[in-house]
């Protein structure tokens, strides 16, 4: 489980967050939601340290990570997947250098080893026989999808997921989804997810923060979310015709 | 102003320089870059020197009119002045605009599509990956094509004194073996280092630091070049002042 108590965020005079406090459970989809501008991607990137709060701790199965130096965070880091907006993969090495990168960094194994788990976390996200591909050869779907897979190699205890379908189509967007939702449910990681997808809000939001000018406006579960009255959020929700119809045919 | 960077600057290096996480893949970077850096510049730093030499000779033979100075001074002129200062400095102006301009675009486009962000979740170092490397390589690299770049720019001097008879042959040898004085080798060397250290750190400091997208890692690129040109003639006047 992960907590964050009381973060703050400031850039300039921007305050971005205002005093955030949730908890994400284990084992479950945990999505950030909120419109452009609410501090969804900044409240992502504080917890996992690549930007600093100003106010507030992040605890990481009692561990607060926010008083961590960089040598004590590399213990809870090495517990760490994350998965890229734009799949952040490494431009200079194959599919399969990119995937055994933090095996290489972190742990003693042979070569042989390390090769298994590429192979086992690539058939997982069904992308067998593509080890040797670049980056600059693969489709945005097959990135995300090998972005995915580096991010199980170490076998994380937390997954971190920002937008992760952006720039997807439909389709393939959930099928990203479902894998998400598989290995959160097979590996129990806590997985925490920024989106403004409503079809994955509605597919995988089994725990949902809605944030908005910086701060946590509501929270609860897809089954909930439809049935609020909360005004902000709605307008988020609703915000297209084909949602607005279909909330009135409710 | 010139603190707040200056300070960045000073605290990248020191993270460059905090101990690896695994020294095996640090080398195998090291020898990648090296490579990239020395072998991949010794084209460009063998055309420009032998025409630096070329035109040390017929420039000094244009102005050594007088009939009371010997044709062999004009092989001394070239030597002497290939080591001191055009083979390092000049080397490193052009390796400023080669592997700068490269270094700063390769860690800026890093840095925009969250490829650092990526290698910073994962706990590693990502200035000790990413620079140290590239510093330890253009450490040894650069002496080597500054000293391969001496000897192209004194053949090409030879060469061109010989062929425009400006200069026998055998004066020209005269010349560049007479009164040599090792100690202008050991700061060219001196020169060759630290130019190296401007060149791949400036360089790395502007990549590292970049935000926003396609159009300021060109401007980090284009910075990188600028300020190295000027850290390195900055820094030669103050070796030439303090060793000479």
């Amino acid at each position: 489980m992960i907590e964050v108590k009381n973060i703050h965020k400031t850039f300039g005079e921007n305050n971005v967050l205002r005093g955030i406090s949730a908890e994400f459970k284990e084992g479950m989809c945990n999505l950030i939601i909120g419109g452009s501008g609410s501090g969804k991607t900044t409240l992502l990137k504080c917890m996992v340290g690549l930007h600093e709060p100003n106010e507030g701790s992040v605890i990481y199965d009692g561990r607060d990570f926010t008083r961590m130096n960089f040598e004590t965070r590399i213990e809870i880091r090495t517990e760490i997947g994350m998965l890229f907006q734009g799949s952040a993969l490494f431009d200079s090495m194959t599919v399969e250098e990119n995937i055994m990168f933090p095996l290489n960094m972190f742990t003693e194994q042979h070569r042989k080893e390390k090769l298994d788990r590429v192979n086992f976390c690539l058939a997982r996200v069904n992308l067998e026989d593509k080890n040797d591909l670049y980056p600059a050869e693969l489709s945005g779907g097959m990135k995300k999808r090998v972005g995915i897979a580096r991010a199980i190699a170490m076998n994380p205890k937390y997954l971190f997921v920002d937008e992760p379908n952006s720039g997807l189509d439909p389709k393939t967007s959930i099928v990203i989804d479902d894998l998400i939702m598989e290995l959160t449910e097979e590996y129990k990681t806590t997985t925490i997810i920024v989106t403004h997808d409503m079809n994955s809000v509605m597919g995988i939001g089994e725990n949902i923060i809605f944030l908005h000018e910086g701060q946590k406006w509501w929270e609860g579960s897809n089954k909930e979310i439809g049935e609020t009255d909360n005004q902000e959020l709605n307008d988020f929700v609703f915000a297209s015709k084909f949602m607005r119809a279909l909330q009135k045919k409710k | 102003m010139v603190f707040h960077p200056l300070g960045k600057y000073i605290l990248l290096l020191k993270a460059v320089f905090r101990r690896p996480e695994k020294w095996n893949i640090y080398r195998r970077e090291i020898f990648h870059e090296m490579n990239a850096i020395g072998v991949g510049s010794l084209g460009i730093i063998a055309i420009i020197s032998v025409f630096l030499g070329a035109v040390t000779t017929v420039q000094t033979a244009f102005q050594l009119v007088s009939d009371l100075i010997p044709k062999s001074v004009i092989g001394g002129i070239v030597r002497d002045s290939s080591i001191l200062e055009l083979s390092p400095t000049i080397s490193a102006i052009v390796l400023a605009g080669k592997v700068g301009s490269s270094i700063a675009s390769q860690i800026g486009t890093m840095r925009v599509t969250e490829q650092i962000d990526a290698l910073e979740i994962m706990g590693i170092n990502s200035p000790g990956y990413l620079i140290l490397p590239k510093i330890i390589a253009s450490v040894v690299t650069i002496p080597m094509l500054v000293i391969i770049s001496i000897g192209l720019s004194i053949f090409g001097g030879y060469l061109a004194g010989t062929a425009s008879g400006a200069v026998t042959a055998q004066d020209f040898i005269i010349g560049i073996t007479t009164d040599f004085n090792p100690f202008t080798f050991t700061v060219s060397m001196v020169k060759a280092v630290i130019f190296a250290f401007i060149i791949t750190s400036v360089s790395a400091y502007q990549g590292f630091y970049t935000n926003g997208g396609a159009l300021e890692v060109g401007q980090s690129s284009t910075k990188a070049v600028v300020i190295s040109c000027i850290a390195i003639l900055f820094s030669d006047y103050v070796i030439a002042q303090l060793l000479l």
